[in-house]
């Protein structure tokens, strides 16, 4: 419960600005210097962040004429920021900061059929990360040597969803501009949306670079979740569980596991799981279900 | 219960991606970010 308050609390700091339809335009304040933690686009009109993988494939596709022309900017200031982050707590932005994280959640809830996502699909989000994040923005360039943002151009499902559409009415002289790179990416996104109701967070678990950048820290952030094998059952109820689909019992600080803490609270009757903040373990003896009768629920 | 463990990993790494953030805005990073964030983004939008 707490979680999802600070989903709510988090989606509504990075879309806080409601004076957009009264300017008919985009927040342009200071606070636009700041990254935010989740993936928010910055051209949605309510956006008072900066995204940071938007800001990224822009260092990265201005970088060349940059050099030319002195500055050495290389991105290093959302790099250092993300790399904070994902130190301190590897990917539990993702679990409880991130508006397209919460959203995906949101729909899942939808009633239907619904299916695991194959592991292997997990990797593809560090080649998003690594092409079109990294290299296609830096290598393919004009004549001047200007690179495109490959990411935010022709896959990103939460720009279409959070700045594409809601721009479109909002400056309705855009929409003569609309061509097939909108078509490509208003099916990416009907695409992502129908699989958010069959399975839970699809974007996160194949295709977010952001979700990639912090996951690299998981094993290594202060945040730490543990796992006791003495106590474990092995009954597998995390994994089914596990909005990430991790096997926690298997690897405990699993590249997708966004610490969510489902597993320990609402899962693992056993004690089995429990997390640790700078080495100091947070013992948990009993499962949640024995802390729910000492809570006398 | 508190057990400590070893683990100077996460303290190295914040002490390297700190110095990054810093030679970042040292370099003028963040009004490069403000103007970025500022301006319509067509690619976002996926018209441009
Ligand atoms: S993986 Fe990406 S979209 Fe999913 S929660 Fe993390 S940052 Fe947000
Ligand atoms: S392993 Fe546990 S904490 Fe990690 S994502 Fe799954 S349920 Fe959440």
């Amino acid at each position: 419960m707490l979680r999802r308050w600070i989903q709510v609390i988090a989606t509504f700091l990075s879309n806080s600005y409601l004076l957009f339809p009264f300017t008919g335009n985009i927040y342009q304040g200071t606070l636009k210097s700041f990254c935010t933690p989740g993936l928010n686009c910055y051209s949605c009109p309510a956006a008072t962040g900066a995204c940071p993988i938007g800001a990224l494939q822009n260092f990265m596709a201005t970088l060349r004429p940059g050099l030319q022309a002195g500055y050495q900017h290389f991105g290093l200031y959302v790099i250092g920021t993300l790399g904070l982050l994902g130190s301190l707590a590897g990917r539990m932005p993702c679990g409880w900061l991130c508006p397209f994280g919460f959203l995906q959640e949101l729909i899942y809830k939808i009633p239907s059929r619904k299916f695991a996502i194959p592991r292997v699909l997990s990797y593809v989000k560090y080649l998003v990360l690594v092409l079109f994040v990294f290299l296609l923005p830096f290598f393919i360039t004009d004549e001047y040597g200007y690179g495109i943002t490959w990411f935010c151009k022709f896959i990103c499902p939460a720009g279409t969803l959070e700045a594409g559409i809601p721009m479109l009415l909002l400056k309705p002289e855009l929409q003569s501009l609309i061509g097939i790179l909108f078509y490509n990416k208003l099916f990416i996104m009907g695409f992502f949306l129908v699989w958010m109701v069959l399975s839970s967070r699809p974007f996160c678990r194949t295709a977010c670079p952001l979700g990639a950048i912090y996951s690299l820290f998981n094993k290594h952030s202060v945040f730490r979740m543990t796992h006791d094998p003495g106590k474990c059952a092995h009954c597998k109820t995390c994994h089914q569980n596990c909005p990430m689909g991790v096997k926690f019992y298997e690897s405990h600080n699993d590249t997708d596991c966004i610490r969510c803490l489902k597993c320990m609270n609402e899962s693992c009757k056993f004690g089995a799981i429990s997390y640790q903040i700078a080495g100091s373990k947070e013992s948990s003896d009993q499962g949640f279900k024995g802390k729910a009768v000492a809570r006398g629920q | 219960m508190k057990i400590q463990e070893k683990g100077k990993t996460p303290f190295l790494l914040i002490i390297f991606f700190l110095f990054l953030l810093l030679v970042g805005i040292n370099a003028g990073e963040v009004s490069t970010v403000l103007e970025t964030a500022t301006r319509i983004c067509l690619s976002c939008i996926g018209i441009g």
